[in-house]
């Protein structure tokens, strides 16, 4: 395979507060190419977002590296060129607070325009326009302010703001979650056509595993800062190695009895996840692993290529 | 069907707002039988927590106008209850509890003290009987599967995980015996784990208790799971009500259907369109049926008219299509 849009090395992000080190992220891995989208799942504190934001630069990692089309980008956001930027954008989850309620969509749409010298104002206006049309809002909300939007739409100006400026990296950090499924299939849709389109990466944050199942090329899952499991969205979600992965699949609500057959043995999840500052010793998933055996709580398994592509990180698996 | 427990008839309220009034409920009927596990579905806005705030009597006035309708608790008209009635229906007969575990506690007091204070509440026990309120506390932890009780009245909520402060607030509602709960979102704001632990929880204590559970929630697949008849909400209307094994195998409503199209399937078929259109504006809603102007099989009738719920005995739906075959 050529040089990847995106690789990560062996990430370490810890924070040093006045309660101990927070170890949010230890040893993760893995790539991104163009076109596709690679789902980072996991249950809240398993340091999802905090990967999310070390490769967009909101933090500089504590270890390990980052690469971006073969170049060391492993820096913090104030020292990365604005070329760099500009490849790398993302969309937060509530885009009622990551739109100034004080600017109109137009001033939203404008301003990384002007930031990245794309402001002649011969074409602004036109820009601005396109990138309303291809988010699917009538070209009269360039007037409009976020308050009286509805929060799709509000996530569709969001999404437009970040593809504004032509990135091939888009980090979606859990785009959907507060939104209804019937508001949120458009934004997939949109999205998915966009990338068709563009040939964009998606790096996509969630704890949806259902809609990633739908969307991902592939999938990872999170837990106390490290991947479990990493596979192909239908090799992951048809053949789960992990414990963990076929607990969370076992616990997902389903809407239809074809899904139910899909799903793994119900596991009862137990336990929850624990204090990230605080980490279990060996494998961090053993105390509430049904399945584990002494060496669990002993020694932290190596991640092993159980199949071509599907990486599992579990003493159980052995290859 | 027995004697219903809860019986809502043409519920229909408003919000004064400036310039006029929301329609935010508009004739909702609702009937919940003694031990049932009842599910209200619905997207955001569609009224369900209206509806629930109505039925406890906390719905703030004003804004909120009840216009017409009535909510029948066990043979008594909720809405006509004196003070004390109502009191003594949230002291003994109903619980609550909401989406936001963080919100519903108040950050200042330990748990214990609301604990406490909720138990007094509940059985008119005065403070200094100390320790009998420490008793029933340390039970209604236990059985929310709390380890360490004791240790647990001691702390502050910000002490606790997500999932243990949904315990606590279950503890809250549960510390004296019930007849209904009803649950808003009651996993929607933990991961999925913890949300299966929540309602495995509550399926319990209902079960135990024999006490009857609304369960709201956005997520169909909460309701498929964990409820035996549901209620789909649109709009601030019924449209549709069933088992809820029929309601999934073959839902009827126009509205049911592109909903559950929505919904990601673990057999990655892909995502649906989508609705087209969005909810309506509750200032102006459309007249007749209020899904008409979003819906693929809309006919002449359907913005005429308000549709009554056809159907059978374990299965109504609030559709003009229906009102021929089904009759």
């Amino acid at each position: 395979m050529s040089i990847p849009l995106l690789e990560v090395q062996d990430l370490h992000k810890f924070f040093f507060t006045t309660r101990g080190v927070v170890k949010a992220v230890q040893g993760v891995s893995f790539t991104l190419s163009a076109q596709e989208t690679l789902g980072l799942v996991g249950e809240s504190g398993s340091g999802k977002s905090t990967v999310a934001y070390t490769v967009m630069g909101m933090y500089s990692p504590t270890g390990g590296k980052i690469l971006f089309r073969g170049q060391d980008i492993s820096v913090s956001h104030e020292r990365r060129p604005l070329s760099l930027k500009k490849e790398l954008q993302i969309v937060f989850q509530d885009p009622g607070s990551s739109l100034n309620p004080r600017r109109s969509i137009g001033d939203i749409l404008a301003l990384p325009l002007s930031i990245h010298g794309k402001n002649n104002p011969g074409t602004m206006k036109e820009r601005i326009e396109e990138l309303l049309q291809m988010v699917e809002l009538p070209p009269e909300y360039v007037s409009k302010y976020p308050r009286s939007l509805g929060g799709g739409e509000k996530q569709m100006v969001a999404i437009a703001r970040a593809l504004a400026v032509e990135p091939s990296l888009v980090v979606l950090d859990e785009p959907t979650s507060a939104l209804d499924v019937s508001v949120q299939a458009k934004i997939i849709n949109m999205l998915v056509e966009i990338q068709k389109k563009r040939g964009l990466g998606y790096l996509f944050i969630t704890h949806d595993l259902s809609l990633m199942r739908n969307i991902a090329h592939r999938v990872a899952i999170m837990y106390l800062g490290r991947i479990m499991e990493l596979a192909p969205s239908r090799v992951f979600f048809e053949k789960p190695l992990h414990p963990y992965t076929r607990m969370l699949i076992s616990s997902i609500p389903v809407v239809s009895e074809q899904e139910e057959k899909l799903k793994p043995q119900k596991i009862i999840p137990r336990g929850e996840i624990p204090s990230p500052v605080n980490l279990p010793s060996g494998c961090v998933f053993h105390p509430r692993c049904i399945e584990r055996e002494e060496l669990c709580s002993q020694k932290e398994p190596e991640m092993i290529e159980a199949e071509p592509g599907h990486w599992v990180k579990c003493h159980l698996i052995r290859t | 069907m027995s004697q219903p427990l809860l019986d809502i008839q043409n519920l229909s309220v408003r919000f004064r707002v400036y310039g006029g009034y929301l329609r935010v409920l508009d004739g909702v009927n609702f009937q919940v039988a003694p031990q049932e596990r009842v599910g209200l579905v619905g997207e955001t806005g569609c009224g369900k927590t209206t509806t629930m705030k109505t039925i406890m009597r906390i719905l703030p006035q004003p804004p909120g106008v009840i216009k017409g309708g009535k909510i029948i608790f066990k043979g008594k008209d909720v809405l006509g209850m004196e003070s004390w009635e109502v009191e003594r229906m949230r002291r003994r007969e109903v619980a609550m509890i909401f989406q936001d575990p963080t919100a519903a506690l108040n950050p200042v007091f330990t748990i214990g003290e609301q604990l406490f204070d909720a138990i007094r509440y509940a059985t008119g026990k005065e403070e200094s009987d100390h320790r009998f309120l420490r008793e029933v506390a340390i039970r209604a932890l236990e059985e929310v599967a709390l380890p360490d009780p004791a240790r647990i009245l001691t702390n502050y909520p910000i002490q606790l995980s997500g999932g243990m402060r949904q315990r606590v607030c279950i503890a809250l509602a549960l510390a004296c015996p019930k007849e209904l709960l009803i649950a808003d979102e009651p996993g929607t704001s933990l991961d999925v784990t913890i949300q299966d632990q929540i309602l495995r929880l509550i399926n319990r204590l209902a079960e135990e208790r024999k006490m009857a559970v609304i369960l709201i929630s956005h997520s169909l697949g909460v309701i498929r799971d964990w409820t035996e008849r549901v209620w789909v909400m649109y709009a601030g209307t019924v449209v549709e009500e069933a088992r809820t094994q029929e309601l999934f195998a073959q839902p009827l409503h126009p509205y049911t259907q592109a909903l559950l199209k929505c919904v990601p399937k673990l057999t990655g078929e892909g995502i649906a369109e989508g609705i087209p259109g969005r909810i309506p504006d509750y200032f102006d809603p459309p007249s007749g049926c209020r899904f008409h102007p979003r819906c693929p099989y809309r006919m002449a009738i359907c913005s005429q008219e308000k549709p009554r719920l056809y159907g059978t005995p374990t299965h109504h739906v609030a559709c003009f299509l229906y009102q021929e075959e089904r009759k």
